[in-house]
């Protein structure tokens, strides 16, 4: 019973922390869009829309997921299998600029 | 537990192997049910992943020209043609459902039974419009000849893509609307008050279920964050 009481007192905030982080990602997003409004080019578009992706999706995962609230026994168990995912996209990174060196190669220089 | 409640532990990575160490529940102070969540959505992460990561490398093994998502997903306002609107009005309503969830978590556990349940009936719209807007988008891509096999704007491989991501995105929306309706009427009713049983379950209900509900409904807006940046803004 302790516990869930706690876990009220913990996971009821104040409204103004809701409504902070709604509009931050309001701006955000309007910023995203604005880059591809700008047609902003290269490696500063690539830049920009990552980091408005990461801004967004860290606020939702620690604010609207409360996250940040949460003990470090959850956030690790989830936040850590994650970087698998980034060793795949290394992985298959290489494996499409293979894949593309192959089809030009036999394509239009015929092996 | 009386010794031990939450305030008493220790935080941080001491908390942690604490708490993986006490030889009692792991996850201290977080209702099961929002752990299988948790673990759920852990899943579909990686499921959605996968997609993006073979988006990833289909379209950088490609050596035809991917196609200009900028215009291929521009509407017409007036003879104008405004880039990627549809999608970014999508982006918008689908934040705007995201932060009545947000409250609506907020006012159910403060046993704020009405504002809760408004929130989820206008959480739940929001979820519908979006998807009307996607069935939208769809029918105008196909009518302009977007196949998952062919396309007229460039890289065929286009077409899978869009249909295989979105299209998952989309099925996740519809039934996260489909039980934000269930939850509202639940709500509605006074279930959570009362702590009814529920139909599945001898187990009574608690507003910790809308939390759990609002966990999966972030997490599409989550994944949404991240189809717009590499499908449609990359």
């Amino acid at each position: 019973m302790d516990e869930t009481q706690n876990k009220e007192e913990g996971t009821t905030h104040k409204i103004g922390i809701y409504l902070w982080i709604w509009g931050l990602l309001f701006v955000l997003s309007f910023f995203s869009y604005m880059v591809d409004w700008f047609a902003f080019q290269g490696f500063l578009r690539w830049t920009l829309i990552l980091i408005f992706m990461f801004l967004k999706a860290g606020l939702i995962m620690a604010f609207f997921m409360h996250l940040y609230w949460e003990r470090y026994a959850l956030v690790n168990v989830l936040l850590w299998p994650m970087t698998a995912i980034v060793g795949f996209i290394v992985l298959m990174a290489a494996e499409a600029k293979y894949t593309v060196f192959t089809r030009l190669l036999y394509f239009f220089i015929g092996g | 537990m009386s010794d031990n409640s939450l305030n008493n532990l220790p935080g941080g990575f001491k908390g942690m192997s604490h708490d993986m160490g006490s030889d009692q529940t792991a996850f201290k102070g977080v209702q099961w049910g929002k752990v299988m969540m948790w673990i759920f959505l852990l899943s579909d992460t990686f499921i959605f992943s996968c997609f993006l990561i073979s988006y990833m490398k289909g379209r950088a093994s490609t050596v035809v020209d991917w196609p200009n998502t900028s215009e291929v997903f521009s509407l017409h306002v007036g003879d104008v043609p405004v880039p990627l609107l549809l999608i970014a009005i999508m982006t918008f309503v689908l934040i705007t459902s995201s932060g009545t969830m947000a409250l609506a978590v907020k006012y159910g556990y403060e046993k704020n039974r009405k504002m809760c349940g408004w929130l989820i009936l206008a959480t739940a719209i929001g979820g519908l419009t979006f998807v009307g807007m996607q069935v939208f988008e769809w029918s105008k891509l196909i009518h302009e000849g977007v196949r998952p096999w062919e396309n007229p704007f460039g890289a065929k491989q286009f077409g899978s893509f869009f249909f295989m991501i979105t299209g998952f995105h989309g099925t996740h929306v519809s039934i996260g609307v489909i039980f934000l309706f269930i939850y509202a009427r639940k709500v509605f009713r006074g279930d959570f008050d009362t702590g009814k049983r529920g139909f599945f379950t001898t187990m009574k209900s608690d507003y910790v279920a809308i939390e759990i509900l609002g966990l999966y409904w972030h997490f599409v807006d989550l994944v949404w964050v991240f189809i717009f940046a590499f499908f449609y803004l990359w």
